[in-house]
């Protein structure tokens, strides 16, 4: 369109601060994946350079003898990212459902209290929780990082499914009371079907939340090893003497990448998503 | 927000509203009652104790006296709110950037929006550990950078001095933080009606004005919005220090919830870790509420809501 047309100057313009603002974004991965084709030994004694010939996939062979349990550590992190938003979107359906159509006493109040839950990360909780969980028995388990992450994890699912709901119009709704449907059946059979794009917006955001930060409760409710997640489990790369930095990046990228692309599948929703969940209240 | 009559009336089976609601609510609820609500009155009662491994006795106000009248608490206080601040307004400002440039009608637009985002859907952890390679001195990026263009004699460990590791962290922290404000501003920004571009477009007004007269004051909500829940996600901001510092070199980088997780998790002492953690949940809810205050006005002054 006419509006949005630049000039070729204009156009390199954009392209050239495009180009800057990505490197920023992208340096710390382009440069791990340079770390982690190059064998240690050099990488400690030369000071930095640019470019070397001595690039190999090494150290992807090797990380999987250094540390063992590497694939657990993986499949944790999405097993326990999994675990905690089906969870959380079970939690947080019906009660978004409850905030976006029913008229109830404290709603205002209620709502607001789960918002102020976005004030504390676990790290200011850590004590009483460790309590909390030592007294359930669910210290050392994957219970320890999945229930603190949902709590965690609610409050924003709730406010973001909830601008959703409301679009949904109510006549549906109204249809199916007439018909003679309860108010459960018409949520399960009428609004959840109608909601399923916003489920997948909700439900990624709450996953890359959940996804991103499980490393406090890792190391603080959790030592066995078996359970770790991988942000936890990349520390088996630092030794007594010395960091194994190229196991350690190659680890780390190959970690991520089953994740990225997943979101590469997910993209379009998740943009189209915050659109419609932040903007239009 | 009011149910039509009709519903109401086609409701009228079963439960009440009010009763089927609580009822839909209760297990989030339960969720927060235990995991957050619960330890909160338990961190606020141990902040009157002097619990540790051992035991725990009363002690009044003991913990809250000795904080208030430690020089180097309020240093802590001081360094988190500049790194607060600094690190959000940093965020804010790259991210409109950011998404300015995403925004503009550019081929690869799409592409350049997918590059944006591994920040952020990947473990903090994770980015953390390739900055803290990039700022180590010998082999790292930033100081091989540094050389290349002169602008150091001989190598940088930026995380080894007091000043460089602070804002070595706030880098770090803006990194993290930055792709997900770019996202919802860009959100925010295809949001905006185009016919009010078109007519302004129609009468003449430039592009920077457009931007500075139509973009900025539409996505004013999302943009105020999101400066709080930055605020308060670098507040409390922990992952990252940690990886990169553990709050040192001799406490340049140590904000209130790294202080707080040092004192109660590392060395132990609950009671005095549980008094930081309430200090940390006051000044967060006072700054929040000052906060909403303002947002309301702004949101009435813009006429949005």
């Amino acid at each position: 369109m006419l509006i949005e047309r630049l000039s070729i100057w204009q156009k390199i313009g954009v392209y050239a601060a495009t180009f800057v603002f990505l490197l920023f974004i992208l340096m710390p991965f382009i440069e791990m994946f340079r770390v982690s084709l190059r064998p240690m030994s050099h990488l400690m004694t030369a000071d930095f350079t640019w470019w070397s010939d001595d690039f190999s996939w090494q150290a992807y062979r090797d990380m999987w003898k250094t540390v063992p349990l590497l694939g657990l550590y993986i499949f944790n992190s999405i097993f326990i990212a999994t675990a905690v938003t089906v969870l959380t979107m079970v939690v947080v359906v019906p009660a978004a459902y409850a905030y976006a159509r029913l008229e109830f006493p404290f709603r205002a109040l209620s709502l607001g209290g789960f918002l102020a839950v976005n004030m504390f990360t676990g790290a200011v909780l850590l004590i009483p929780l460790y309590r909390v969980l030592r007294s359930l028995s669910l210290l050392n388990t994957y219970w320890a990082i999945i229930i603190p992450g949902v709590a965690f994890l609610i409050p924003t699912g709730i406010w973001l499914l909830r601008s959703y709901l409301e679009k949904i119009p109510r006549e549906l709704e109204e249809a199916a009371f007439v018909d003679g449907a309860s108010r459960m059946y018409t949520l399960r059979r009428v609004v959840i079907p109608l909601a399923v794009p916003g489920l997948i917006v909700v439900g990624t955001s709450v996953f890359i939340g959940a996804y991103a930060q499980q490393f406090l409760f890792a190391i603080t409710f959790n030592n066995v090893r078996e359970i770790q997640p991988l942000p936890a489990g990349l520390y088996e790369f630092v030794g007594y003497q010395d960091v194994t930095w190229n196991e350690m990046m190659a680890a780390a990228l190959t970690g991520v990448l089953p994740v990225m692309l997943f979101f590469l599948f997910l993209q379009k929703y998740l943009v189209a998503g915050l659109t419609a969940g932040a903007v239009k209240e | 927000m009011t149910d039509a009559p009709a519903i109401q009336t086609a409701q009228r089976r079963g439960l009440s509203d009010a009763a089927f609601a609580w009822l839909l609510i209760s297990p989030a609820l339960a969720f927060i009652a235990v995991i957050v609500a619960w330890p909160l009155v338990e961190t606020i009662r141990l902040s009157f104790t002097d619990a540790t491994l051992g035991g725990e006795n009363y002690i009044g106000l003991q913990n809250y006296i000795d904080l208030f009248s430690s020089p180097k608490f309020f240093d802590t206080v001081g360094r988190t709110f500049y790194w607060m601040f600094l690190s959000v307004s940093l965020k804010l400002i790259v991210g409109l950037i950011g998404a300015t440039l995403l925004n503009a009608a550019i081929p690869g637009k799409a592409l350049f929006r997918i590059l944006v985002m591994p920040p952020w859907v990947i473990p903090v952890a994770i980015g953390v550990i390739g900055w803290k390679w990039m700022y180590n001195g010998y082999f790292g990026l930033v100081s091989g950078l540094l050389q290349e263009f002169g602008l150091i004699e001989g190598q940088i460990a930026l995380l080894a001095t007091k000043t460089s590791a602070f804002y070595a962290a706030i880098v770090t922290d803006v990194w993290v933080g930055t792709p997900m404000v770019t996202l919802f501003f860009l959100a925010a920004m295809q949001g905006v009606s185009r016919d009010l571009y078109e007519a302004a477009w129609v009468d003449g007004a430039g592009r920077w004005y457009r931007f500075r007269r139509i973009t900025i004051p539409q996505i004013m909500p999302v943009i105020v919005s999101m400066a709080l829940l930055s605020a308060i996600w670098t507040f409390n901001s922990f992952e990252i220090i940690w990886i990169l510092t553990e709050g040192g070199p001799r406490g340049a980088t140590t904000t209130l919830i790294i202080d707080t997780y040092k004192v109660a998790i590392s060395s132990q002492r609950f009671g005095e870790g549980a008094a930081r953690a309430v200090v940390i949940v006051a000044l967060l809810a006072m700054f929040s509420l000052a906060y909403l205050y303002f947002l309301n006005r702004v949101n009435r002054h813009y006429g949005a809501k």
